[in-house]
Parts: structure tokens; C-alpha cells; sequence
């Protein structure tokens, strides 16, 4: 359980996270979105107490990161942006000293090597200068030193930037397959991310909450959510949309110029698709392609941060 | 095995994974012996002592130690790493008295090299074993306050090389404090007594009868103040850094 409180921080002048309070529970796995700026990573240095807030407080599974500051940080694995380490170290001695200072000793920190060897596949490198290794494979070495006390509370700083397709495939499996009593929080600018591995996404926006929610939920307050796109075959677009726009679920009809009508929604869980499919039933049309859509985050993020950092 | 002793470790070990400590070493070894056989006219005096070898560690330690000491927090500012480091369930003290005392034990490695030049003045004649003892220890007490100056510069600054040149000014502030140079800048618009003090914080005067082997007890605080002082700015700068 994470909770925060008015969680407040200045730098100068200026106010990069301004009042945050949520909670999370065990099982969550929470995005942090939000525009370059807008107070992600702040909040996360936070979080992990390498940054004090200006005011408000912040407890990790019941320990104040300030007061019980290395009790909390015991309850934490965190990848910090740009996963940095000991880059001359190499991987298997690095993953031994970040064993002992988790508190580790003798034959336990061979252990706990292993086990996170099993999520994070570092085999093959194990001998290696952390330098000389690829931006893929220090990530993982990044993301292994977070899970190698089994934490309950994982906190990663954009876990995939800069990783190909498969490695952010790879990542995003192994945030998945995390046991479902911790709770990860993860940063990024990605949208695809948020909806493939999170069960709960909040967009920030100058350091403040613009939006809370699950990413379907939020999905779904896209303008394009259920709105329906047909091409009809050998009739003139505008007289699709000029019959499609007296049904009475519609709000309002856009014509494409390759011929595509698509028409929206007035409220969403309306029966629009049925009214068209009638529609289209009734005239005859002959239907070249017909598709209902679903929100996409994109849409919704771009509204709630517009005009953003 | 406690924090700070992993810290340690790993510190240490760090030194001696690139060529950088190799290379230090053979440096100071060979400055420490040129200045002692040729400036320090090592031969010339017919004293079976060491006073020409140490008198020139001040002046050696100015520009080495900022070298050991500037990598110390800068390099982790720069990769990040800090960020790790102190999201670690460990104290701000234990990183910093693990990172200085890995950089003071290797230093004290150096100088531990040059013992050869101790066995040369008892091969050539009867030194005062002890008064040498105690020089080493001074010295090495020397180094100890000059790292932790660098430490605090260190923090301060995501640039070695700022970090170097800020640490290497303020040792040499420390080692003339006792000199005309300094003195006369402050003589006649401070107060005489101020003027002692900066006199009585010149690194050369505590450590000149340090170098003639006597290891008095005050210049034995003088040199363990100058370090507890400097690493409690260096976790103060941490702090403050820290904000922005």
C-alpha cells in the first residue's frame, strides 16, 4: 500500500509536482503519464526518498519515506530513469553488492542472484563489464538490481525507453508476470505501454492529476470511442451521411475524402452500431467495410495535456 | 558484513578494475623519490632521516589527492548512479565514510609503496624508527584532510575537473594559510587574533614537525578536525545538491 499526501515540491521557484495525493493498493500496476516535465520522475525520486518534497508526506507500506526513510526504501526495488549502475562493475559482482547492501549474506546472495536471473535473463553476460554491454542488456541489469530483494513495491522510471520492439515485448512480460500482491508503479510517454501492462493510469500534467482512472475507462472517453466507419459501395458518400445523420443516436457525421463515413456516438453504451447495421439493412447498401472503434489513450492524453510543458 | 563496509568494498575494489590506481601509485612513487633525491638533497645532508622525503608530501598531496578525490561523488552524479546509491536502504553516512575511507586506505596503499625509501636510510645508517613511523602516520593523516576536502568538492559538481581544480585551490589555500602570501592579504584589517587563527589552520605548520617525526597531539586533532569538518560539508552540499 502506498499513500500519498499533498505531496508538494519546488525547485526555485517553481512548482514541479503540486499536491499529489493517491493511494495505491497491492496488485496495482500504475502508469504514470504525462507530457516530458510534468513531474513524473520528480514524483518518483520522491517516492524513493532521494528527493525530500517540499511539503506533504509519502508512507510505503505503512513507513514514512522521510522519517523511516530506510525502512521504506527496504519495502523498494527502483529502476531510476536511464537505469544508471556501476558500469565499470560487471554484472554478477554488481548484483552482488546491491545483494549485501539489501542485507544479504553468505549463500542467500547466490540465491538471490539466481532467482532474478530466472525473470531477467542476464546469463550470457553475467562476466561482463556493465560498459561494454548493449542498452538492452543494462536496462535488464537495471531492472534486475530492482527485483533482486523480491520487493514489494517496484518503481520503474520509463523501464522501456530505448529499447527495440522485442526488449520492450520482453519488459512488459516480465512486469506482467510480477505476483499479483506487489505494487508496481511505472513512468512513461508511451500509450501502448499504459494499455498492455497497467490496471490503473493517471495522466499528470504540471505536476498535477488531470486523470485517474483504469486505461479502458479513460480509452473510452475518446471522441472516436464507438464511433462507426462504413464505405458503401457504388453510392454517393454524402447521401450515407446525410441518412446516417438522421439516426438518432448520432451527434455528428464526418466524411472522409476516400469515401469513408464515419459517424459518432451522441452518448457512449448507445446502440449505434445496431441503428446503422438497420440502416444499412433497410437502403440495401452493399458494405465494403464496417468498423465500430474503440478510445484510444492518445486522444485522451493530447486533450488533458495540451498546452503542456 | 555492515553498509558500510560493502560500500567500502566496492569503492576500493573500483579503484584497481581500470589502470587509473596502477598509474597513480607508479606517479607518486616516482615524484615522491625525485623530489626527495634531487630537491631534497637526500644524500647531500648525511642525516640518516627522512625529513627530505616528507617535507615534500604537502606539495605532492595538492595535486594527487584532488586526483583520487574528484571521481568521488562527481562520477556518480554524472552516470546517476547516485540516484541508486542513496535509494538504497543506507545512510547518507555510511556512503560517505564508505567512499572516503576506500579513497584514504588506497591512499595510504601509496604510500605504503614508498618503503623502500625507508629501507634505504637503514641500510645507510640508524634512523629513528619511530619518528619515521610517526611521520608516515601524519602524513597519512595529511591525506585524510586533503580527501576530504575533495570529497566536498566532489558533491558539489557533476565535473571532475571542476571538482579537481576546486579541491587541489582549497588545499593550497590550507597550505599557504601560514605563508606572507595569505597572511599579509588579511594583515592589518582583521583582528591579530584572526590572523593567528588562519595562521594556526596552515597545513604546513602542523605537519612540519610532523615531517621531523614528532606526532604532537595537537597537530593530531588539527588533522582529524580538518577531515570530521570536511565530511560533515560534504554530507551538507549532498543535502543541498540533492534539492536541485
Amino acid at each position: 500500500m502506498i499513500q500519498v499526501n499533498q505531496l508538494t515540491k519546488q525547485f526555485g521557484g517553481a512548482v514541479v509536482v503540486k499536491d499529489l495525493s493517491f493511494e495505491v493498493a497491492a496488485g496495482a500496476v500504475l502508469g504514470f503519464l504525462g507530457p516530458n516535465g510534468a513531474g513524473k520522475s520528480t514524483t518518483m525520486k520522491m517516492l524513493t526518498g532521494f528527493l525530500a518534497p517540499s511539503s506533504g508526506s509519502a508512507k510505503i507500506n505503512g513507513f514514512d519515506i522521510q522519517s523511516e526513510r530506510q525502512a521504506a526504501q527496504a519495502e523498494i526495488g527502483y529502476l531510476p530513469e536511464g537505469a544508471p549502475c556501476y558500469e565499470e562493475m560487471t554484472v554478477y559482482r554488481f548484483l552482488h553488492f546491491i545483494a549485501e547492501i539489501r542485507g544479504f549474506r553468505g549463500r542467500e546472495i547466490a540465491h538471490s542472484i539466481d532467482r532474478v536471473l530466472e525473470r531477467v535473463s542476464l546469463n550470457a553476460v553475467l562476466d561482463q563489464r556493465i560498459e561494454t554491454l548493449s542498452k538492452g542488456f543494462k536496462r535488464r541489469v537495471g531492472l534486475a538490481q530492482a527485483l533482486i530483494h523480491d520487493p514489494r513495491v517496484l518503481i520503474l522510471d520509463e523501464p522501456t525507453d530505448g529499447l527495440d520492439p522485442n526488449q520492450k515485448h520482453q519488459v512488459r512480460e516480465m512486469i506482467r508476470s510480477l505476483s499479483d500482491e506487489k505494487i508496481v508503479i511505472i513512468s512513461t510517454h508511451i500509450l501502448e505501454e499504459v494499455s498492455a501492462v497497467c490496471s490503473r493510469a493517471m495522466i499528470i500534467n504540471k505536476g498535477e492529476i488531470v486523470m485517474d482512472n483504469t486505461p479502458e475507462a479513460l480509452a473510452e472517453l475518446a471522441p472516436e470511442h464507438e464511433s462507426v466507419s462504413l464505405m458503401i459501395q457504388d453510392l454517393d458518400p454524402q447521401e450515407v451521411a446525410s441518412a446516417l445523420s438522421l439516426l438518432p443516436e448520432s451527434d455528428r457525421v464526418v466524411l472522409d475524402p476516400d469515401g469513408r463515413v464515419t459517424v459518432f456516438p451522441k452518448s457512449i453504451g448507445s446502440p449505434l452500431l445496431g441503428a446503422v447495421q438497420s440502416l444499412v439493412a433497410a437502403h440495401e447498401w452493399r458494405v465494403v467495410s464496417m468498423v465500430q472503434h474503440r478510445g484510444q489513450l492518445d486522444a485522451v492524453f493530447r486533450a488533458a495535456t495540451e498546452g503542456g510543458a | 558484513m555492515s553498509h558500510l563496509a560493502v560500500i567500502f568494498k566496492r569503492e576500493f575494489a573500483s579503484y584497481f578494475v581500470t589502470p587509473v590506481a596502477y598509474v597513480f601509485i607508479l606517479v607518486f612513487l616516482v615524484l615522491s623519490s625525485a623530489f626527495t633525491f634531487y630537491l631534497g638533497q637526500f644524500y647531500e645532508r648525511g642525516q640518516a632521516d627522512l625529513q627530505p622525503f616528507f617535507n615534500f608530501h604537502p606539495w605532492l598531496y595538492l595535486f594527487l589527492v584532488p586526483a583520487v578525490s574528484m571521481r568521488l561523488w562527481s562520477e556518480e552524479r554524472k552516470s546517476g548512479s547516485i540516484e541508486l546509491l542513496l535509494t538504497l536502504p543506507i545512510t547518507l553516512w555510511e556512503a560517505i565514510l564508505g567512499k572516503f575511507l576506500a579513497a584514504w586506505a588506497f591512499g595510504g596503499l601509496a604510500l605504503i609503496g614508498t618503503f623502500p625509501i625507508w629501507l634505504t636510510v637503514a641500510y645507510l645508517g640508524e634512523p629513528d624508527n619511530g619518528a619515521i613511523m610517526g611521520s608516515y602516520v601524519g602524513s597519512w593523516l595529511m591525506a585524510g584532510a586533503f580527501l576530504a576536502i575533495g570529497c566536498c568538492m566532489s558533491a558539489l559538481t557533476k565535473s571532475q575537473i571542476i571538482a579537481f581544480i576546486l579541491s587541489g585551490t582549497t588545499c593550497l589555500l590550507f597550505v599557504l594559510a601560514g605563508f606572507p602570501l595569505v597572511l599579509n592579504f588579511f594583515e592589518g584589517w582583521v583582528p591579530v587574533m584572526m590572523l593567528d587563527l588562519i595562521a594556526g589552520l596552515s597545513v604546513i605548520a602542523h605537519f612540519t614537525s610532523i615531517s621531523k617525526g614528532v606526532l604532537a597531539l595537537t597537530d593530531l586533532i588539527y588533522f582529524v578536525s580538518m577531515i570530521i569538518l570536511w565530511l560533515f560539508f560534504t554530507r551538507l552540499m549532498l543535502i543541498i545538491k540533492s534539492a536541485d
